[in-house]
């Protein structure tokens, strides 16, 4: 029952907040944190006694897939909802749905703190919407039932459409109501798709039921599930967002207050990646493969137009939105890598993105409540004025590019080594991308901090509370750089659990990476004079295997 | 005496709903249209009438006294809309009332 | 005593953290005293670690100290390890020592800067960073510090960060050799495939044993890696960030661009040797980078009025000396030249610090002058580094290590006479430019009056280096010479030994070879003093004259490079960006709202909101309805 509670506080938290913010906005805030804070301290106990015996009884599982569901979770909630649809509520945790569940409310927490001074609107009823906010994630990210998974996916939307439309910056309305359009319409594909889904599943075994475990492997022709895994493709794809569909996130993510923007790129945005984790490619693992190289497309552009997007921007705040299209890409690559090495990156780059795009919105959002704009070219200079934000920002603009030594990094690395594997030209392109988050970064550095100070700008440096939130965020980033483990030992059941769901699909590994092909024989087998085409030729090596 | 046929009657309330329909097409006055559409609902009554004579059935008078209520239903509310007309457009025109175009 | 390994990286990334963390509590004295302290420390512990090292070599000439295993992956376990050998040994050594040399001579030089703190802070995680690099047991941990050095490079370039043009520069030595690193990290993929490591001895060991010599495979692990090392070591065609990295101050140069990180590249390749063994192909491309690269950075170097890049074309030039010698399997030669020209260089740097300081911040050299008489300690140290650079027959370390890789590049079984022409050319150039400078800013009139003149601190590790630079080279005499050769034994535990065996061996290692060498340096010293000793004024015409001028225009632009690239490159990576600024996709999805949007003008002009039209219309359409009911 316990999974139940991480949903329940932050949504009885939220009316208390919004009742108490009445008189009262401090009581409110308060509430707000005690309503994140709660469960991230449950969560951490839970993640602490239960990650080891989780290793336990992944071991001790059962032979085929209903071993394998059995074993990968570490608790469960099943009621009946809908009996005569074959609807329940079924919550389920496992090491990947903990991870996210820390991302939420961490990030929950964080985001009630960055607007402690930024809003003054209607106190109560903006903690009510990012409680709910929290809640509608904590569902999405615990929710084993499809129709109930879909259920919290739109609720979280309304919550967040208000965060953007009430509480926002100039365009707020138009980018509220883009956001809520782009997924609202792609998460009715995805609705039709699990209908269809549950409809086929039911006619072939007379059961009718949204029980995700149930509807693993479900036979249908190979057409049918490629077209069913677009519909969910196109839900997360948004939402990731991968290009050409991440239109709505410069316009969201800059127009929503600093709260909005947290949660939106922190959390949000991380259901497209976990939705194709958890659900679109261990149903549809064929249509997967056969769409693989249009993904791996789609990725490697996102990854090097976010990047030149970002460096056109002069709004600060818009260039921060742009990285996030540029970083989901990688996570896009990742996923369809589909390996043991990508897989992890994947999760890590989900965690470090967060952490590292969180505090670029949250400084961003520190400056405006300071300088009231975000256009750099309004800035320059304020190392100056503030250089304890200087290189705080510093250090977040070297996370976003990929620094060695912070977790990005070992992020990036491990999800281009798997897409290596898989082809070469988009681990490679996946690099080159990097190089432009260089340009962008440091631009963004000179333009709004480096330089001669001229606008007269003169305002307080980062205050205690802020340099309590950065500092905790720079030492999870630079402990993630240097020892991941925890998170990939964390991770490392559900990476094994998908990929054996997988296993007999065409996406499994042709070559794992743990037995060494033999590179005497591709080596003796790649002619020797021609250098220029060596990667290439590899290249065609590795595929042959 | 000759009898009146059916046909009569029928070319009759064609002749009386053409006329209402008319109206109603080219007569802005509330009032009269609202009068055009009584002639229309007559005509229709006319031909129940005249119907249920032709095959002997009391359908057709019934019929015709569901069109009687309705019409002095439909005339209660219709002079209720029309003062309420008056007093916000100070007018009777319909073509007044446009606020709904697109 | 060898388990104390950890601390020579960690000291210094220690003094980082106190600088960072106690930042506004610290005043000028304490953050001097911990960012030199912690390297200083850390050049102590490197003497007693590496003493103990060479005293007495642990089992396989090799140290390993794993502190943990950064993260373990599906078989991928890369260590946060370190691996103390010859190779490291010497890199260690320098880096700590002339990095504390340095950080000495910057707390006299840097006395009135307004970021102090920043500076040691930077220059602390610099040492750090440049520690790992060079004691990375693995690939990956190497690349960490790879980026760590590009890092502190960008921060320590655009440290006067006030001027957007110095902010510029740093930028475009992060991206340029970022560049590089693109092609690296992609050889550390391939390398992962291909033999599922990357601890760097089980991987080279693998790649010995499964590589065969010259395929494809090797090939390009072995350029990919070359493109990593270009980049840092700012060799053609990557070789444009260098001379902007100036910008930033004195004893940056002296550190980063010249004494440690710009010969990471040279540090990679001479450790990765074993893959370049079994590619000759992409060691005759290194060759050819490093040849080209030594004459087109020395003719620029010939031209330049700016103190600081004369010696960066200069550093670039010599540079290319190490990868020539790397080129031709003289990795010893390679390493024994990034010795000394360590000394020698940051010596010139550190005097160039000095004078231009002294000349309240004047950096050509055109407006100096006569500053024989007013700085002499600086004169003479100077001039020594500039022997060195040089390479002055046996009195300057400069020769024995350039005189090796001059013979090299003939003798050995992978010279030829290109390489050899190319590296003599190169020899004669390097004299000239060496002592074109000594004769400008020394000799002649005084054009500039010297506002201040350098105290202890900064005097101490001039003559300290200018020892070092006489001195340095004698560990490794020539054959012709004397048989005192020590550096070469202890290098052999780490490097294959430098071979002989080409078609024109004997000539090379003869004393007749070096003849050639001394005669050409001798012959460039006496051109240069022909050419630009002051009251010699004749000269001046002929480099102003029409046939020279537009050459030397040419060479002091840097042969082109960054024009074409700003095309190539800059200007349409900017104009996309700025024609695409409000995103291209995002017209599509305004057109499908514009679609809409004329659709709903469309459709509601209908709606005029008369009741007559409508009934009009409804009635014509029940006629319609009726009609069609009827008539059908």
């Amino acid at each position: 029952m316990i999974l139940l509670w991480y949903i329940l506080i932050p949504a009885v938290a939220a009316p208390v907040a919004w009742l108490l913010g009445r008189s009262r906005p401090a009581l409110a805030r308060w509430t707000a944190v005690a309503g994140t804070t709660a469960p991230l301290v449950i969560l951490a106990g839970q993640w602490i006694t239960k990650a080891s015996a989780l290793q336990a009884t992944f071991a001790a599982r059962g032979p085929g897939p209903a071993g394998l569901v059995a074993g990968s979770w570490i608790a469960d909630v099943k009621a009946t909802w809908i009996g005569s649809l074959g609807i329940s509520f079924f919550l389920a945790a496992d090491g990947l749905t903990i991870i996210m569940l820390l991302l939420t409310f961490a990030l929950g927490l964080l985001a009630v703190l960055a607007s402690w001074r930024g809003i003054t609107k209607n106190v109560g009823v903006f903690h009510l919407m990012i409680l709910w906010t929290v809640a509608g994630l904590a569902g999405v990210f615990l929710s084993l039932d499809l129709f109930l998974f879909y259920f919290f996916f739109e609720m979280m939307l309304i919550p967040m459409y208000f965060l953007i439309a009430v509480w926002g910056h100039e365009k707020r309305v138009y980018a509220a109501i883009k956001f809520f359009i782009f997924t609202q319409v792609s998460g009715l594909l995805m609705l039709v798709a699990i209908v269809a889904l549950v409809v086929i599943h039911g006619r072939e075994t007379g059961v009718y039921t949204f029980d995700f475990t149930q509807l693993l492997g479900t036979q249908m022709a190979a057409s049918t599930a490629f077209i069913l895994m677009l519909g969910f493709f196109f839900a997360f794809a948004v939402k990731l967002p991968a290009w050409p569909l991440h239109t709505w996130l410069p316009d969201a993510h800059t127009e929503a207050p600093t709260a909005g923007s947290v949660l939106l790129a922190g959390v949000l945005i991380k259901i497209g990646a976990y939705g194709m984790l958890r659900f679109m490619v261990p149903l549809f693992p064929d249509a997967v493969h056969d769409f693989r190289t249009v993904a791996l497309v789609l990725a490697v552009i996102g990854i090097i137009y976010g990047a030149v997007m970002a460096y056109g921007q002069s709004d600060m705040k818009r260039l921060v939105a742009y990285t996030s299209v540029s970083h989901m890409g990688f996570v896009l690559l990742g996923v369809f890598a589909w390996n043991t090495l990508a897989l992890q990156g994947v999760i890590l780059q989900l965690v470090c993105h967060a952490l590292s795009t969180g505090a670029l919105f949250i400084m961003v959002g520190g400056l405006q409540d300071r300088i009231h704009t975000r256009d750099m070219g309004r800035m320059g200079g304020l190392w100056q004025v503030a250089p304890r934000m200087g290189g705080t920002a510093m250090f977040f603009a070297m996370a976003s590019l990929g620094l060695p030594g912070l977790g990005n990094f070992v992020a990036e690395f491990l999800i281009l080594v798997g897409v290596w594997q898989v082809s070469h030209w988009a681990a490679v392109l996946g690099a080159v991308g990097l190089v432009f988050a260089t340009v962008y970064a440091l631009w963004m550095m000179q333009r709004a901090f480096q330089g001669e100070e001229t606008h007269g700008w003169s305002f307080a440096d980062l205050t205690k509370r802020e340099v309590g939130m950065f500092g905790a965020m720079i030492a999870a980033l630079v402990l993630l750089g240097f020892w991941p483990q925890p998170l990939i030992t964390t991770a490392r059941q559900t990476v094994t659990g998908l990929q054996e769901m997988t296993a007999a699909s065409s996406l499994a590994q042709p070559r794992p990476t743990a037995e060494a092909g033999d590179p005497a024989a591709e080596a003796a087998a790649a002619p020797a004079d021609d250098a220029s085409g060596a990667t290439s030729l590899a290249d065609d090596e590795g595929a042959q295997q | 005496m000759a009898s009146v046929s059916l046909d009569h009657a029928l070319v009759l309330a064609a002749i009386l709903f053409a006329i209402g329909f008319a109206g109603l097409l080219t007569r802005r006055n509330l009032i009269v249209v609202l009068a055009c559409i009584e002639i229309m609902l007559n005509a229709g009554g006319l031909a129940f009438v005249a119907a249920g004579a032709r095959w002997g059935q009391a359908d057709g008078q019934v019929m015709f006294l569901f069109v009687l209520a309705m019409a002095a239903a439909e005339v209660a509310v219709g002079l209720a809309i029309a003062i309420r007309f008056r007093q916000s457009l100070k007018s009777l025109d319909v073509d007044d009332a446009d606020e709904m175009k697109g | 005593m060898l388990g104390l390994l950890w601390l020579i990286p960690a000291l210094p990334a220690a003094g980082f953290l106190a600088l960072v963390l106690l930042n506004r509590r610290l005043d000028r004295t304490a953050a001097a005293w911990i960012g030199a302290g912690s390297v200083g420390l850390s050049a102590l512990v490197a003497l007693l670690v590496c003493g103990s090292f060479i005293v007495s070599p642990p089992a396989g000439d090799a140290y390993h100290q794993v502190l943990w295993t950064w993260m373990d992956v599906a078989g991928f376990a890369p260590n946060i390890g370190f691996y103390l050998d010859a190779v490291s040994v010497l890199w260690v050594l320098v880096i700590t020592f002339v990095g504390f040399l340095i950080h000495l001579y910057s707390t006299e030089h840097m006395e009135h800067d307004e970021g102090f703190t920043r500076f040691f802070m930077y220059l602390n995680l610099f040492v750090a960073s440049m520690l790992v690099l060079v004691l990375a047991d693995n690939l990956l941990l190497l690349y960490l510090g790879w980026e760590g050095v590009g890092l502190c490079s960008y921060l320590l370039i655009s440290f006067w960060q006030k001027d957007p043009q110095n902010v510029y520069c740093g930028r475009k030595a992060f991206i340029v050799t970022r560049v590089g690193d693109t092609a690296l990290i992609a050889g550390l993929f391939l390398l992962f495939t291909q033999v599922h490591t990357l601890e760097i001895q089980p991987m080279l060991a693998a790649a010995q044993e499964s590589f065969v010599p010259g395929s494809a495979v090797a090939v390009a692990a072995a350029l990919l890696i070359l493109g990593g090392a270009i980049g840092k070591s700012a060799q053609v065609p990557l070789q444009t960030w260098l001379p902007d990295a100036m910008a930033g101050p004195s004893p940056v140069s002296a550190l980063i661009h010249a004494a440690t990180m710009v010969t990471a590249g040279v540090y990679l390749i001479a450790r990765t040797n074993v893959l370049f063994t079994l590619a000759p192909d992409a060691r005759l491309i290194v060759a050819i980078v490093g040849t080209v690269t030594l004459l087109l950075a020395g003719f620029s170097a010939l031209v330049q009025h700016d103190l600081k890049r004369a010696l960066a074309y200069s550093t670039i030039s010599q540079i290319g000396y190490m990868f020539l010698a790397l080129g031709v399997s003289g990795w010893e030669a390679g390493v024994f030249h990034f010795m000394t020209h360590a000394f020698f260089k940051a010596l010139l740097f550190l005097a160039a610090g000095v004078i231009i300081e002294a000349l309240a911040d004047e950096h050509d050299i055109f407006k100096m002058g006569g500053l024989r008489r007013e700085l002499p300690a600086v004169f003479w140290t100077f001039t020594i580094g500039a022997a060195a650079l040089a390479a002055l027959p046996f009195v300057t370390d400069g020769f024995y290590s350039k005189d090796l890789i001059i013979a090299t590049s003939l003798g050995s079984v992978d010279g030829n006479l290109w390489f050899y022409a190319g590296a003599i050319v190169g020899a004669f150039v390097t004299t000239l430019y060496s002592f074109r400078l000594v004769w400008l800013v020394f000799f002649g009139e005084r054009h500039t009056e010297v506002s201040r003149r350098p105290r202890r601190r900064q005097l101490v590790p001039l003559w300290i280096l200018a020892v070092l630079s006489v001195v340095s080279g004698l560990i490794w005499m020539p054959p012709w010479l004397a048989g005192f050769h020590p550096f070469e034994t202890f290098l052999d535990t780490a490097l294959p030994p430098i071979e002989f065996t080409g078609e024109y061996a004997h000539f090379a290692e003869s004393a007749l070879g070096a003849l050639v060498t001394i005669s050409v340096v001798v012959v460039g010293i006496g051109i240069a003093w022909l050419l630009w000793m002051p009251w010699r004024r004749g000269t001046h015409a002929f480099s102003e004259s029409p046939a020279v001028r537009p050459l030397a225009a040419y060479w002091l632009g840097g042969w082109g490079f960054d024009w074409v690239y700003e095309r190539v490159f800059v200007i349409p990576v900017k104009w996309f960006a700025r024609v695409a600024r409000n995103d291209l996709v995002d017209h599509v999805v305004d057109g499908i709202a514009w679609l809409n949007v004329a659709a709903w003008r469309t459709l509601s002009a209908g709606q005029t909101g008369r009741l007559r039209a409508y009934v009009a219309v409804a009635g014509f359409g029940i006629a319609l309805v009726l009609a069609v009911v009827v008539l059908r």
